[in-house]
C-alpha cells in the first residue's frame, strides 16, 4: 500500500472514526453516571426524521441542515418522553422504548416517501455506516496535506465531525462543574440555583448532534456502542470523575480508531482476503472493551480479597 | 416592625398525579431548630422539596426571610435524602462537599483554593477530616451522611433545610449531627428537619410541625407536640410500628 493510497482511502474513515468515537466517548460517561444510557440509544434514534427532512429540504448530504433537524428532532423526543412518563405515568423504559421506535421509525418512512433514499441517503448508510465511502481523491502524497487546494477536496463529512467534536469539547470544558453536579445529584444543583433543566436538555442537545457526526462512521444502531462502551469500562477502572470523562474520549477514540484499521487496513497489509464492516468490528470491540474491563476489575477484587483472606 | 421568619409557606398545595401530597399548608418556621413530623407518604419531603422548588407546587407562597428564594438562595441551604444520590459516582468526599461552593465560583479549571479549604473545614466539623480524598463509595453510610451534613454546612447559609439527616445512621453519627445542630442554633443560624423517630423529637428540636398532607399542630414542642395532635396526625393511618413509635413519644412527653 502507498502512502497515496492510505491518504485516499484510509486517512478520511480513519479521521472520522477516530473523531466520532472520541466525541461519543466524551458525552458517554455523562450518560452512564446518570443512568441515562438508553437516552442515547434512544436519540441516536430518533434523530433519524430530522436528519431525513433535513437532507429532503436541501437536497445534501452533509452539513448544517441535516444537523438542524437532527438536533431538532432530538429535542422534541427528550420533551416528549418526558411528557409521556408524567402524563401516563409510565415507567422511563416504557417512554423512551414507546418514544425513539416511533421516531426512527417515521424516518424509515420519510425516507421512502420524500425520496431521500433514491438519492444519496440509503438504509445501509443509516442503519450501519459507510466510512468506506470516504475517500479523498485529491490526495496524491504527503504534500497533500499541507495543499489548500487538496485539502478542499477532503469528504465534508470530515468537516462536520470535527465541528461537532469541537463543540462538545468547548462546552463540556466551559460547564465541567455543572455537569457533574447535574450527574451527581440534580436535586441539589437546582436547589443551588443551577439551571438544571437547561442543562440536561443541553446534554441531550450535545449527544444527539454526536449521534447525528457518528452516524455516518457506524450508522445509527452502533452509535450507542460508542456512547456507552467506553464510559462503561471506564467505570470499571476508575474512582476519579475527571479520568472517567476525559479518558472516556480518548478510549472512545481509540475504539473507533482501532476498530476502523482492524476492519480493513490490518487485514490487507498482513496479505489477508478479509475486508469486514467496520461498524460491526467497532461495535464487537466495544463489547470486549467493557467485557475486558469487567474481567480485570473481578481480578483485581479477588486477589485483594485473597490478600485479605491471608492477612 | 417583626423580623421575617426563615421560612415562611402560605396555602401550599402540591400533588402527584391526583393525590394530594401536601395540602393548603400556611406556615411560618419558627427561628432555631425545628422538626417535621408525620406518617410515611405525609408529604414532609415534599413540602421541604416544594418550598424549594424542586417539586412543582399547584399553588401557593414561599418566602425566605421574607424573600422570595431567587433572591435570597445564599442563604438557604440544603441536605438532600443521602438515597437520593448514586454513592458509586466517581468522587471524593471533599469533591462532593466542594459543591456546596459551586454557585461562588466559576464553572470550570480548579477549585480555588479558599474554597477547598472551606470544605475541608466543614468535613472537620462533622469528624470526617481524615476522609477527604476517599471515593465517597467507600464510606459506610453514616460517614456518607456526614459527607452530605459537611456539604449542607459548607453552604455557609443562615437556614438549612434537611431531609431526613438522621435516616439509618450509626449512633456516632446520630451524635455527631446533634452536635452540629447545636452549634448552628448557638451561632444564630436555623434548621428545618424532616424527622422520621418520634422518640428524639424533644431531645433534639424546639419546635415542630406535625403535617399529614395539612398541618396538624405547629409550634414549641412542649406545646404542640401532645399525644393528642401526634394522635390526631398519625390518625387512621396508624400501623403497627408507628403505634409502638407513638407510645414511646407520648411517654416521653408526659
Amino acid at each position: 500500500m502507498t502512502i497515496r493510497d492510505f491518504l485516499m482511502l484510509d486517512l478520511p474513515p480513519l479521521l472520522a472514526a477516530l473523531m466520532a468515537g472520541a466525541t461519543c466517548g466524551l458525552l458517554g460517561s455523562f450518560l452512564v453516571l446518570r443512568r441515562e444510557s438508553l437516552v442515547g440509544d434512544a436519540l441516536s434514534h430518533a434523530v433519524l426524521p430530522g436528519i431525513v427532512l433535513g437532507f429532503a429540504i436541501t437536497g445534501a448530504r452533509s452539513g448544517l441542515p441535516m444537523l438542524a433537524g437532527a438536533m431538532v428532532a432530538g429535542l422534541l423526543a427528550v420533551v416528549l418522553i418526558s411528557v409521556v412518563q408524567r402524563a401516563a405515568r409510565l415507567d422511563p423504559g416504557a417512554a423512551i422504548g414507546a418514544i425513539f421506535t416511533t421516531f426512527f421509525a417515521v424516518g424509515l418512512v420519510l425516507m421512502e416517501t420524500t425520496g431521500a433514499r433514491s438519492v444519496d441517503l440509503d438504509l445501509d448508510c443509516v442503519l450501519f455506516g459507510q466510512l468506506e465511502t470516504l475517500v479523498w481523491a485529491q490526495a496524491e502524497g504527503l504534500h497533500s496535506l499541507v495543499d489548500p487546494a487538496a485539502l478542499e477536496g477532503l469528504p465534508r463529512q470530515l468537516g462536520l465531525l470535527a465541528g461537532v467534536g469541537i463543540v462538545v469539547a468547548v462546552v463540556v470544558a466551559v460547564l465541567w462543574r455543572p455537569l457533574k453536579l447535574i450527574c451527581f445529584d440534580p436535586g441539589y444543583a437546582a436547589a443551588l440555583g443551577m439551571p438544571s433543566r437547561a442543562l440536561e436538555f443541553g446534554l441531550a442537545l450535545l449527544v444527539a448532534a454526536a449521534a447525528v457526526a457518528a452516524f455516518e462512521s457506524v450508522g445509527s444502531i452502533l452509535v450507542v456502542a460508542m456512547l456507552v462502551c467506553p464510559a462503561a469500562a471506564l467505570r470499571l477502572m476508575t474512582d476519579r470523575y475527571g479520568a472517567q470523562v476525559l479518558g472516556g474520549a480518548a478510549l472512545g477514540a481509540a475504539l473507533g480508531g482501532v476498530g476502523y484499521a482492524l476492519a480493513g487496513p490490518v487485514p490487507a497489509a498482513l496479505g489477508l482476503e478479509l475486508s469486514l464492516n467496520a461498524a460491526g468490528v467497532i461495535g464487537t470491540l466495544g463489547g470486549l472493551m467493557v467485557a475486558a474491563a469487567a474481567l480485570v476489575r473481578a481480578g483485581v477484587t479477588r486477589g485483594r480479597q485473597g490478600r485479605a483472606a491471608v492477612a | 416592625m417583626s423580623v421575617a421568619p426563615p421560612l415562611s409557606v402560605r396555602h401550599l398545595t402540591v400533588a402527584y398525579g391526583e393525590r394530594p401530597a401536601v395540602w393548603d399548608v400556611t406556615w411560618d418556621a419558627p427561628t432555631g431548630l425545628t422538626a417535621i413530623v408525620g406518617p410515611n407518604g405525609a408529604g414532609k419531603s415534599t413540602l421541604l422539596k416544594a418550598t424549594l422548588g424542586l417539586v412543582p407546587a399547584l399553588s401557593g407562597e414561599v418566602r425566605f426571610f421574607g424573600r422570595p428564594l431567587e433572591e435570597v438562595r445564599d442563604r438557604v441551604g440544603y441536605l438532600p435524602q443521602r438515597a437520593s444520590v448514586d454513592w458509586d459516582f466517581p468522587a471524593t468526599a471533599l469533591d462532593v462537599v466542594c459543591m456546596a461552593r459551586y454557585p461562588r465560583m466559576r464553572w470550570w479549571g480548579p477549585v480555588p483554593k479558599r474554597h477547598r479549604e472551606a470544605a475541608r473545614a466543614a468535613l472537620a466539623q462533622v469528624g470526617m477530616e481524615g476522609f477527604a480524598e476517599r471515593q465517597i463509595g467507600k464510606l459506610s453510610g453514616g460517614q456518607q451522611q456526614r459527607v452530605f451534613l459537611a456539604r449542607a454546612l459548607a453552604q455557609d447559609a443562615d437556614l438549612v433545610l434537611m431531609d431526613e439527616p438522621f435516616a439509618a445512621v450509626d449512633a456516632a453519627t446520630e451524635q455527631a449531627i446533634v452536635t452540629v445542630l447545636r452549634d448552628l442554633v448557638a451561632k444564630g443560624r436555623h434548621v428545618v428537619a424532616v424527622h422520621h423517630d418520634l422518640g428524639t423529637v424533644p431531645d433534639y428540636f424546639s419546635n415542630v410541625l406535625l403535617i399529614n398532607a395539612r398541618v396538624f399542630a405547629a409550634g414549641k414542642v412542649a406545646e404542640a407536640f401532645t399525644p393528642a395532635t401526634i394522635g390526631a396526625t398519625y390518625g387512621a393511618r396508624l400501623a403497627l410500628l408507628d403505634q409502638a413509635n407513638v407510645r414511646a413519644a407520648e411517654a416521653r412527653a408526659l
